[in-house]
């Protein structure tokens, strides 16, 4: 019944009303970077912190978007998400770390009195490397686990328990020094990308304006999948997947396929996360993390598109202000949001939006 | 040497009343692969199947033919939903075989495999997609191409949709074409099930209580609509509602404890001394 409700929304309101609504937004946020580079003292600059928060906030919003593909549709709830986004950070940071230590081994590693470099380290001076590995390393083990657990019709609560373990799995793997990714400091201290300082308004501003265009391309990607029949599949795995099975569908590829592209999505949204940020570190694999990003999309509106964008911007936006007001009760505001939503708006505040319509 | 240079050495096939095309092994009706030379869609032997040591299915052996309406009736706990598991590749038999047509072994295919070579199923509670419309559910269930790609870019064809179209009208649903699956009644529901069996246009269908829940009149229309499929598909139908059964069975099937007690027309079986001892309880 919550099937495509920004498609429902789009037809009441008129494609026009929605058009223009998307547009003011893609304009506004392609404003923000540019006023970041008008001097200082102007009127309408904009600074680096709020450019790095919004940033931050975008990379957010789309793992809420990848996270809504696999829950809102096909009805697999992920509670290790942050693991994708991790790795992506992660391979994008091997690449920063090369940079800033330039001939060298990166600074942790001589630290560790280590000579040279772990055999997976090499050729991560290469930026066009470490894209790819951005991409085939959290595609690849969403594959595998996907694979095994879709094979064995692991899903419900059992499959989130398995994913919540997994990047649990992943951020004591990552603790580790010996694991070779910085341990619990992970990587930080980056200066250089490309050979731009990464800290120059130029390198801030197009960094910025790439997660724009991803957040709008999966954004697009996503639209697209709802409304075709692909999209349709997916909310009858959600609904009655042994009907589908006796329609002849085999279920098992479709959830691969959605995923996976779930998890490459998240990769993707890491790896620009890292260098706006400047820092990763395993605890961006906490268990915590990936179950709020499923409360992103919850408040937002499940099985919606926009919805998990406005929870993800919601939540964060509170948070930033919450943990400098009272730092000490954020995480106990968290739980009482969820549950509100939970109690109250079981179709998210996209649904109220919705509703509020005449 | 053409095969058919001695024509007085072959056999002229006998093509008088009530023995049609498939009767006599000229070809079947089914689709491409599926091999129905003999004239039997299904063939059941010796399926054993047991669960924690209950024997659901004692040695049964069931055959269908093509076009043939076969009603399937026994008190609770016969087996009646296990014989459909095994048929659509749910469960597996102990030991048994299993053959649709002659050349599908179905205790070595997947549900999906199942499906997609030609038997649909329609569950005892009805089960559709709620979230998706009447006519989505439809389209998911049309027969073609099922695989991720696919579904991926595909576009009804003019041809697809009036074929929905066609469904449509035959279950009666055309004015809730656009309605949410799930607001539907219980019946619009079963018919939406069946409709979704049609577009899927397997050679067997398998229908599990289809009228349970249904209006008089609503049972009625099921009963012709089921008269007209057989033919052109068989079908096998279990049934508690004897009037219903009546009404449409050329042959009925009686299963007692996972064995097949009596076969024959609904007088015959009705007559029989052991089933009126322990089905028809008297």
């Amino acid at each position: 019944m919550n099937q495509p409700l920004a498609l429902t929304a789009a037809q009441k309101a008129g494609p026009a009303v929605t058009t223009l609504v998307l547009g003011a937004l893609l304009a506004l946020l392609v404003a923000l970077p540019l006023l970041h580079l008008l001097p200082p003292d102007s009127a309408l600059h904009v600074s680096a912190y709020t450019l790095t928060l919004v940033g931050k906030i975008l990379c957010y919003a789309i793992v809420a978007l990848a996270l809504d593909l696999v829950w809102g549709y096909a009805g697999l709830l992920s509670l290790g998400h942050g693991l994708f986004f991790a790795l992506g950070g992660y391979a994008m940071g091997m690449y920063l770390m090369r940079q800033s230590a330039g001939d060298g081994l990166p600074a942790f590693m001589s630290f560790l009195a280590w000579t040279e470099l772990p055999w997976y380290w090499y050729g991560t001076s290469s930026f066009l490397w470490c894209l790819a590995l951005v991409v085939l390393v959290p595609g690849l083990l969403a594959l595998v686990f996907g694979f095994f657990a879709f094979r064995s019709r692991i899903k419900g609560v059992y499959f989130s328990i398995m994913t919540q373990a997994l990047t649990f799995a992943g951020m004591l793997l990552f603790f580790r020094n010996e694991t070779g990714f910085g341990g619990n400091n992970g990587f930080t201290g980056f200066s250089r990308i490309l050979g731009f300082s990464i800290t120059a308004p130029g390198t801030r501003a197009v960094l910025f304006l790439a997660t724009v265009a991803l957040l709008a391309g999966s954004l697009y990607l996503g639209w697209r999948l709802a409304q075709s029949k692909f999209g349709r599949v997916l909310t009858a795995v959600r609904d009655a997947e042994n009907r589908l099975m006796f329609c002849g569908y085999d279920p098992r590829g479709y959830k691969l396929f959605v995923w996976t592209l779930s998890a490459v999505l998240c990769g993707l949204a890491g790896a620009l996360y890292v260098p706006q940020v400047g820092i990763i570190n395993p605890s961006e694999m906490a268990p915590t993390q990936s179950i709020e990003a499923a409360v992103w999309v919850a408040l937002g509106g499940r099985g919606t598109l926009v919805g998990p964008l406005l929870g993800a911007g919601i939540v964060n936006g509170m948070k930033s202000w919450f943990t400098v007001a009272f730092p000490e009760y954020w995480l106990f505001f968290l739980g009482a949001l969820f549950i509100v939503v939970t109690l109250f708006l079981p179709k998210g505040v996209f649904g109220l939006l919705k509703k509020g319509q005449p | 040497m053409k095969a058919s240079a001695i024509p007085e050495l072959m056999l002229e096939p006998i093509l008088d009343a009530g023995s049609g095309r498939d009767a006599v092994g000229l070809g079947s009706r089914a689709g491409k692969q599926l091999d129905v030379r003999h004239g039997t869609l299904l063939t059941l032997e010796d399926i054993n199947v047991s669960f924690d040591g209950f024997k659901a299915l004692r040695e049964l052996t069931l055959y269908i033919g093509v076009g043939e309406l076969r009603c399937v009736i026994g008190p609770n706990g016969a087996g009646k939903t296990t014989l459909m598991d095994v048929i659509t590749g749910k469960t597996r038999p102990d030991s048994g075989t299993a053959w649709f047509g002659e050349t599908f072994d179905l205790t070595h295919m997947s549900e999906v495999e199942i499906a997609q070579a030609g038997i649909g199923r329609k569950f005892q509670k009805p089960t559709v997609f709620e979230a998706l419309s009447v006519f989505e559910n439809l389209e998911l269930a049309l027969k073609t191409d099922k695989s991720v790609w696919a579904s991926l870019r595909a576009r009804l064809s003019g041809e697809q949709r009036d074929r929905i179209d066609e469904v449509l009208a035959t279950i009666r649903l055309d004015g809730s074409r656009q309605r949410p699956a799930g607001l539907l009644s219980h019946g619009q529901k079963q018919f939406l099930e069946i409709g979704m069996l049609l577009v899927q246009d397997p050679q067997l269908l398998l229908l599990d209580e289809p009228v349970a829940g249904m209006t008089d009149a609503e049972t009625e229309f099921t009963a012709e609509l089921f008269k007209s499929l057989a033919g052109k598909h068989s079908l096998m139908v279990v049934e508690h509602d004897m009037g219903f059964v009546g009404s449409i069975a050329d042959h009925v099937t009686v299963l007692h404890q996972g064995h097949v007690l009596a076969e024959g027309s609904l007088e015959q079986v009705q007559a029989d001394e052991r089933v009126i001892e322990v089905y028809l309880g008297r």
